[in-house]
Parts: C-alpha cells; structure tokens; sequence
C-alpha cells in the first residue's frame, strides 16, 4: 500500500501540469466550500461574541396574548393569570442550564415621568433583588437597592447611563428626585454594565439587534412598583443561563412551565408565556444568509462532481497509456486486485491532494475577503477534515471504472500493444 | 520427471465468423535443465504457444502440465500466481519501467510474491550480480544500453527462482555483441540446471540450444524433420 502510495507521488509529479489540471475541479470545489464554510462559522462566532460581551445570556419570558407580547402600558390587567409566586421562581431556577431568575416589571413606554420639566423617554422596570445581578449590572455611583428599600416600601430609583445623557444633562443624579406618575421618587445610584463593550457591528441589521439606542432606563424596588402603576400586574422573567448552547432550550422549558402554572384555563384563553432571546433573533437573520449560502455549497458541490469526471477521464487516458507497464505486471505475477488498488491508490492519492490544496486555498481565500469586506472569517477543523476525506472518496469512487478497465486488461493483448 | 508437458494442445481464435487453428495438435515434453529453441517464421503460431506454455492463454483443448499439476479451468488470478511463482519471462522489448532503478525493476515480481521489502531489496541486488550488472543498481533503463537493459530483465525473470526460463525473441532488439553475452548468460544458467525455453527466428540465436524445435502453420516438428516441410493445407 506505501509502495502504491510512493508510485501514485512519483506518477503525478511525473506529470506536473496534466496532475494540477485534472485537480483543479477538485480544488475550486473544496476551496469554495472552505471559504463559505468559514464565513458562516466566523459570523455565527461574531453573533455569540456580541452577546456573551453584551452579557447577554439573558433569555426573557414574557406573557403573549395571540402571539404577540403584552403591553402593560396600552392593557388592563389580563384575566386569568396569576402572579408569579416565589416558589415558581425557585422552580424556574431548577431547570437544566438556568443560573439566575429574576421577576420583573415593565414599562417599554415611559409616560408622566419627569426630572423638573424634562420628560423621560426611556424604560422604567420594577426588579426584584436578582435583577441587576442577572442582567451583570453594577452599581457605579452612589448606592444599590437594599433590604429595607424593599421592605419598607422606600420611593428609591437607580438609573442607566443613558438616562444620566438624556435626562440629566450628565450631571450625578444621586440624590435628586424623579417625578414618576405623579409621585416622587429618590435617585440612590447609577448602574451600568459590568464591563464596557463595543459590539462589532457589520451591518443595519446588527445594529438593530446589537446597538444600544435606548434613551435610558430608571429602576425601582417591584414592592413600590404599585404606587406608581398598578397592583397585580404579571411579572416578567429574566433567565440567565449558563452558556448561549443551552439558551433557546431553558427559555422554552420555562415558558411551558409557566404557562401552564400561572394560566388559569390554558385551553380557552389566548394567553401565553413564550421565551425571546437574542441568540434567537440573531440567528433568524443570519439563517437567511445561511440559505443563500448553501445553495452556494451545492454549486460547488457540481464542480466536486465536473472534478470528479475529469478525474476518471485522465484516469482513463492513463490506462490506456500504460497498457504496456500493466500487461508485464500481469505477466510477472500481479493479481487482478493489485492492478485494481495501484489505479484506485492514484485516483484517490491526486484528488486528496487536490483536496488538500482547496482546503489550504479555501483558508487563503477565506482571510483575503475578511480583511477585504471585514467580514468574520472562522476555520472549521470538522469542515476540513470532512472535505479531504470527501475529496479522497471522489477519488475511489470516480477511479473505480478506470482502474476495473485496467484490472482485466488482458496481458497478452496488452503486451503485444506496446 | 518432465517439468513441463504438453498433450494434444489445440488452440483456435476467432477470426471474423471462421474460428482459425492456430496450434494444431502440439505435443512437447521439456525435462528439468532443458534448453531448447523453438523456430519458426510470423506467423507460425510461435507466440501462441509461448502464451500458453507462460499461462498468459489457456488453450482450446488439451492438457497441459506443468511440474506434475495440470492447469486446466485454473481462474486468472491462480494463472498470476503460477507466473509468478514457476514462470520467469524474458521479452524481446526488455518491458521495463521506466521510472524504477535497476533494482527495483528487479525486485518487482517479488514484490506481487508478498516478499518483504529488505529481502526484496537483497535478492534483486544478488540477481543483478548474477548477470554482471552489481554497479548498475541504481540506474533508470533510459541510462543503460539495449544489452543492459535486458540482462536487467533476465535478472528479473530470474529473481523468483523459477522453473522455467521464457524467452520470446530475447536478442531481437539487440546487436550481434549484445546477443552473444545475453547467450552467454542464457548458457551460464543452463549449466546451472535451469529449464530454458527460447523463442526466435534466428538459427545463429537458436543453435545456442541444446534442441530445436520448428513450429510452422501451428504444428511442431523436431530438428530432424527437416526445415523445408512441405505443410499441408487446411
């Protein structure tokens, strides 16, 4: 096997240029499926980057009606779901994967609320004592909420940095007063990400997913949450999971947990609780260019297949060529099963190689376009092992005829030839 | 014993819708250490029989055997193995490759032998001594004389230790010196007990042998049957 290893290099470096032309489907395919290959996988790498940077292994669960959320601002309170209690919360915590849950209200339209005559744009969320945790929030000034903000029903808030630009003009907001409904509220700190992140972003629809664009967001204690909205609004639920792999599959446990905890009647209501994460929403957008590119993987797929051909086509006109050297073969003794693995031993020596050097192509190639359209380029090991391998079976199969023709060559016939 | 005998060997090819006869009833028994010459004119059914007597054919009927073993309804790849094993070949076109050495192209047949690579590599080397070409081993056929090239084969031919010598026109591409050491060798191996069966057209080349055989239109006479044999039309 070696010896017909050594004799398949020897054959093709015996003819450089008929070797390289006969590779070349060969080598555009693999190289083409290296280059989209990498490209998906650099992209995909850049969405979980952007996320797990953002902190944002956060998957959220809302309550829906018909499918879409439900706003608080514009709707009553629903009929027929329950609040979440804290033992649903510690179940929730149970889960495969779940690390932190945390209760919260919400308001994605802020109304009536004002520091002196500046009206808020913003957000304005009621957290629990989890909260800032789950989302990697930290304190930066001043102080966060503590126990007896909780228990004594204290009017405290804590604010973004966003809201300390917009609402604030940029001066420190500790210890000034927020008017929220009607009612006033002390702000005690200010909180931001654990840790500053620029997400990388590449196109509008990264920035609509990863830009921060929100105009701020004020935070209050959920037990005080009442006197500037309303009692007995559900809850939403912030999950922070383990790792981004197991994100889409907590967040749905979840959300079927509680929809069938906190529905009264799941069967006649159009009430439920359904999981929405980034990863989710990323990857909606990316599986759109994800199909584009796999229809690019089956052309290259054909030129695998026009490679192929060619390879049996030169494999033929060597038969031919070398009549001669297989009938003495035949002649001093080789059986059928030798001449046949020679012939299959080349075919599959020249397109391994063919496939080899798409592969080291296809990585050249990969790099040149990130560093040309900055596009994330990422090598997949298990993609380049599948292509040489694929490469070697073209090989076998594609040599299969020519080296059958030359097995039964008859050595008489095949003497006399030459 | 007889190391080789033929018994009423026929062999018919298609020609067109007519089957031809090509070997007309051949009866031929070599002894062990035999050297023989077998003459004939194109045509003469010389090469055919060669075919046969190598197991590169069968033939349409009779038997042939070969050290005891009657080689009837063998399958092809039994055929590869007595080649291998029994038959040493020695063509008029040498039939070497040209991208191996000398050694290499020696240690060939040992190679479809399943003989391992250093003991290949020794006893090519030993067979390329035996016909005086111990400094040529590594060598390409390109870089050696027409004479070399075949003393190449020869030594390849010889390396499995055979029992029959098969040479088809060995000297036909060569010039009369060349020849003459390549009989020399031919007579060196004789002496040293091999079965040699030679196939030529030259009767400076044939009378090397010990025996002559003439074949012609397919049927096979001894010298002493006469060169000028009226043949019979079929």
């Amino acid at each position: 096997m070696i010896e017909n290893i050594r004799l398949a290099f020897q054959g093709i470096w015996g003819h450089k240029l008929r070797s390289v032309l006969t590779m070349l489907g060969i080598i555009i395919g693999i190289a083409a499926i290296i280059t989209i290959v990498s490209t998906i996988k650099g992209t995909n790498e850049q969405i979980k980057e952007n996320l797990i940077g953002a902190g944002n292994n956060v998957v959220t669960v809302q309550l829906n009606q018909g499918g879409y959320p439900y706003d608080m601002t514009w709707n009553g309170i629903p009929q027929g779901v329950r609040l979440i209690t804290e033992d649903t919360r510690r179940e929730l915590e149970q889960i495969d994967g779940v690390e932190q849950v945390s209760l919260y209200h919400a308001r994605n339209y802020a109304d009536s609320v004002y520091y002196l005559n500046t009206q808020f744009n913003g957000e304005v969320f009621g957290i629990d004592e989890n909260y800032l945790e789950v989302y990697g929030l930290q304190v930066k000034s001043g102080r966060g909420f503590t126990e007896a903000d909780y228990t004594d029903f204290r009017k405290v808030a804590l604010v973004d940095g966003n809201t300390v630009t917009n609402l604030f003009g940029g001066d420190s907001p500790v210890g000034k007063c927020v008017e929220i409904k009607g009612d006033v509220f002390t702000v005690v700190g200010v909180v931001a990400l654990s840790e500053e992140f620029a997400p990388t972003i590449h196109s509008i629809n990264d920035y609509w997913l990863y830009a921060d664009r929100s105009s701020g967001a004020i935070y209050l204690p959920d037990a005080v949450w009442p006197t500037a909205y309303r009692f007995d609004e559900p809850q939403n639920v912030a999950i922070k999971v383990a790792n981004t792999d197991v994100m889409a599959s907590a967040g749905q446990e979840a959300a079927e947990r509680l929809t069938e905890k906190q529905i009264i009647s799941p069967d006649s209501s159009d009430f439920d609780y359904r999981s929405q994460d980034m990863l989710e929403q990323a990857q909606q957008l990316q599986s759109m260019s994800e199909s584009t590119n796999m229809q690019l993987i089956w052309i290259a797929g054909i030129s695998l297949l026009v490679g192929g051909i060619g390879v049996m086509n030169i494999m033929l006109v060597s038969v031919t060529e070398r009549t001669g050297e297989i009938g003495l073969k035949k002649a001093i003794g080789a059986k059928k099963k030798r001449i046949l693995l020679q012939f299959l031993t080349e075919a599959a020596v020249l397109t391994s190689l063919g496939g080899i050097i798409g592969v080291v192509s296809g990585i050249g190639l990969a790099q040149l376009i990130s560093a040309m359209m900055q596009i994330p380029v990422a090598i997949d090991v298990t993609a380049i092992l599948i292509s040489v391998v694929f490469s070697t079976l073209i090989g076998v199969v594609f040599g299969l005829l020519p080296a059958t023709q030359a097995a039964n060559l008859n050595p008489i016939e095949a003497l006399r030839r030459d | 014993m007889a190391i080789l005998k033929l018994t009423d060997i026929c062999k018919d090819y298609q020609q067109g819708r007519e089957p031809v006869r090509v070997l007309k009833n051949i009866n031929l028994t070599v002894e062990r250490g035999e050297y023989l010459a077998i003459m004939g004119p194109s045509g003469s059914g010389k090469t055919t029989l060669m075919n046969l007597i190598g197991c590169l054919d069968v033939p349409t009927s009779g038997t042939y055997e070969l050290d005891g073993k009657n080689l009837k309804d063998l399958s092809d790849d039994a055929l590869a193995e007595i080649r291998n094993k029994h038959i040493g070949f020695v063509f008029q076109s040498f039939h070497l490759m040209p991208k191996l050495d000398a050694r290499d192209n020696v240690a060939l047949p040992l190679l479809y032998g399943d003989v391992p690579l250093k003991e290949r590599r020794e006893r090519a080397e030993e067979a390329l001594k035996a016909v005086g070409l111990e400094d040529r081993m590594d060598f390409l056929p390109n870089q050696l004389s027409g004479g070399q090239c075949q003393r190449i084969a020869i030594a390849r031919a010889m390396v499995g230790k055979p029992d029959i010598l098969l040479a088809d026109e060995p000297t036909g591409a060569l010039d009369t010196k060349s020849g003459n050491q390549i009989m020399e060798i031919f007579r060196k191996l004789s002496d040293e007990g091999m079965t040699i069966i030679m196939i030529t057209h030259e009767p400076a080349i044939a009378a090397c042998a010990d025996k002559i055989y003439h074949i012609l239109d397919g049927e096979l006479r001894t010298e002493d049957t006469g060169k000028e044999a009226a043949h019979e039309e079929d």
